[in-house]
């Protein structure tokens, strides 16, 4: 018996949400007394395997080589299957990201096992059983998910724990995952790579998030967004008007059909603050908007508000802050 | 070739805040139900598929019998064919017991082996995403998620685009295959009148347990479900109401939030 988490990384090193999980995992395996299994899938995985016992790992799985070099879903849910019949875990967690959920859904269907996805919470009934907590019907109503047999797979959504401090004197055991030759793998080739620009700070882990919306009115608006990002270390957001404009990249959008982020703060500048955007950043702790119109729908979700023209109010808030914090 | 479209009747997302939790799971929700948005693009996908190469098209759907308007919707769009599966023996599946009966219906289809599956990313009722997966998983076949475009569909091979966070793969899959597509892949049509007038003359018989031969019944309905959804309710509401921060000019303002989020502890 253990916990089972597979751990997200690019070219070796984590995705911050891994480490969040892998946080709440330890929890659950003091609570169970389990020993907590790490899994990781990559070309080459660097210290990736130290820094998973540093946060908590009892023992890590190294599936590595050229043949994971790229992401493949076949590939990757056959180390997973393999690491899970090696450790036999009851609860299996990984990180709610594309490609990871591919994976998760895969090995789960294909060995039978329960799976939700996008969870917020988790925690253990007196039975033992893993019980999550997730948002549905976009965001309005929320579910218990329980499960019935074992193992139990959950995908996380990211900032839903802290990241747990890091112990570089902990211990654990390395080993290397053997994969048995899945037939049909090669079904699924990698004929290309581009890579994204690489935001600064990416959505999913900012702690505060700058946001444009229809009031930007164009590409060069979002340079008083950026600014103001770059100046509080956050992130970029964006909603679907501006998208559908061509005014930022789609990895920018926030809503239902884009990103769902939990900052603690999200600055919302020229948005009208439609459901769909709603969806996507109601969990933020602190919402500020700014808006010209002060019968924009954000008002209501908002925590602070100002009526105003965002390329006078953003700015201002700028050069405040540059003082305020001392930069 | 058949380019097959998994489908899903969901609420109207104007209404996902007016669907009353206790009612999740019934078959009246007491909002408009309409096809699953995402799953629009899945259908428009089909559609420019069936212009760029030979091959027709067929939107299948699991549910009560209202879940027809789904079907209705597709075919309005250009959907050849449609059926729906409905049967009381299906309801209260979990994902994989709603993939094992897409899964046999698709089984039974001519030439579904040459081609492809396709479906929207998830629904957004459940915003799960499993049904695609789980599909590809109950046929054997590959899965690819996330694609924002089509690049070839050839002899048994399709090359397609993957968005990954990190970037944007170039993958090549056997066929057949399930791809799930992302709303950047294509801006799906209207319906035209004469869509609609075919979608409405169309039959849309339901085929239960019994017309899926080889169904696997102990893997369908509550009974084999892994998982649960209890205790559903509202997510809170914000409860706190918005303080609008007034000043004469924007760099006071400014200064009056400063004062706010600082105080707030958000840096």
């Amino acid at each position: 018996m253990s916990i089972l988490v597979y751990v997200d990384h690019v070219n070796g090193v984590a995705k911050q949400t891994s480490w969040e999980i892998m946080g709440k995992a330890r929890e659950l395996a003091n609570q169970l007394d389990v020993p907590l299994a790490a899994l990781m899938i990559g070309g080459e995985l660097g210290d990736l395997p130290d820094e998973a016992i540093a946060y908590g790992a009892d023992s890590v799985l190294m599936t590595e080589g050229p043949a994971y070099g790229q992401f493949r879903a076949l590939a990757y849910t056959a180390a997973l299957k393999a690491a899970i019949a090696q450790v036999n875990p009851q609860i299996i967690l990984a990180s709610n990201t594309v490609g990871v959920r591919d994976v998760a859904a895969l090995a789960a269907c294909d060995l039978g096992i329960g799976l939700a996805v996008d969870c917020q919470d988790l925690c253990l009934d007196k039975g033992g059983s893993l019980q999550v907590t997730r948002p549905v019907y976009s965001g309005n109503i929320l579910a218990t998910v329980v499960y019935h047999g074992t193992p139990q797979m959950a995908t996380v959504r990211g900032r839903s724990f802290p990241l747990p401090g890091r112990d570089p004197d902990r211990s654990g055991a390395k080993a290397r995952l053997a994969v048995p030759a899945a037939a049909g793998v090669d079904r699924e080739q990698i004929l290309g790579f581009e890579p994204a620009q690489q935001a600064a700070v990416a959505l999913e882990n900012a702690a505060v998030v700058v946001s444009g919306g229809r009031g930007v009115k164009g590409p060069e608006g979002f340079e008083a967004i950026r600014e103001l990002a770059g100046l509080l270390g956050g992130a970029i957001g964006s909603t679907r008007a501006a998208v559908d404009a061509g005014w930022i990249a789609y990895n920018t959008q926030v809503g239902q059909t884009g990103k769902t982020v939990r900052p603690d703060l999200y600055i919302a500048c020229g948005i009208s603050g439609a459901i769909q955007h709603l969806a996507g950043m109601s969990s933020s702790r602190v919402i500020v908007a700014i808006n010209k119109d002060k019968d924009a729908p954000i008002f209501t979700a908002a925590r602070y508000g100002i009526v105003g023209d965002l390329f006078d109010v953003v700015p201002a808030l700028t050069l405040e802050l540059k003082q305020r914090l001392g930069k | 070739m058949r380019f097959i479209v998994c489908v899903k009747l969901t609420p109207d997302t104007e209404q996902l805040g007016e669907v009353r939790p206790e009612k999740v799971g019934s078959s009246d929700l007491g909002v408009t139900m309409v096809l699953n948005p995402w799953d629009e693009f899945a259908v428009e996908e089909a559609l420019l598929l069936t212009e760029r190469y030979r091959g027709d098209t067929l939107a299948i759907t699991m549910g009560g019998a209202e879940t027809v308007e789904a079907l209705k919707r597709a075919v309005a769009m250009g959907i050849g064919e449609a059926q729906l599966l409905s049967d009381d023996a299906f309801a209260g599946s979990d994902a994989w017991g709603t993939a094992t009966i897409l899964a046999q219906a698709i089984r039974a289809q001519d030439g579904w082996q040459q081609g492809l599956i396709l479906s929207g990313k998830q629904s957004v009722d459940s915003n799960s995403g499993l049904v695609g997966p789980g599909v590809a998983s109950k046929l054997g076949i590959p899965y690819v998620s996330n694609v924002v475009k089509i690049d070839e569909v050839g002899e048994g091979y399709a090359i397609v685009r993957r968005m990954l966070d990190e970037g944007m793969q170039t993958v090549r899959v056997t066929l057949p295959a399930v791809v799930a597509v992302s709303i950047e892949i294509n801006e799906p049509r209207y319906p035209n009148f004469m869509g609609i007038r075919k979608a409405s003359k169309m039959k849309y018989p339901a085929l239960g347990a019994n017309d899926l031969p080889g169904l696997d019944r102990g893997g369908i309905g509550p009974a084999a479900a892994r998982i649960q959804w209890l205790d559903l309710r509202k997510a809170p509401k914000r409860s706190a109401q918005c303080e609008f921060i007034q000043a004469a000019t924007p760099a006071e303002a400014a200064a009056l939030l400063a004062d706010r989020l600082m105080a707030e502890k958000v840096f």
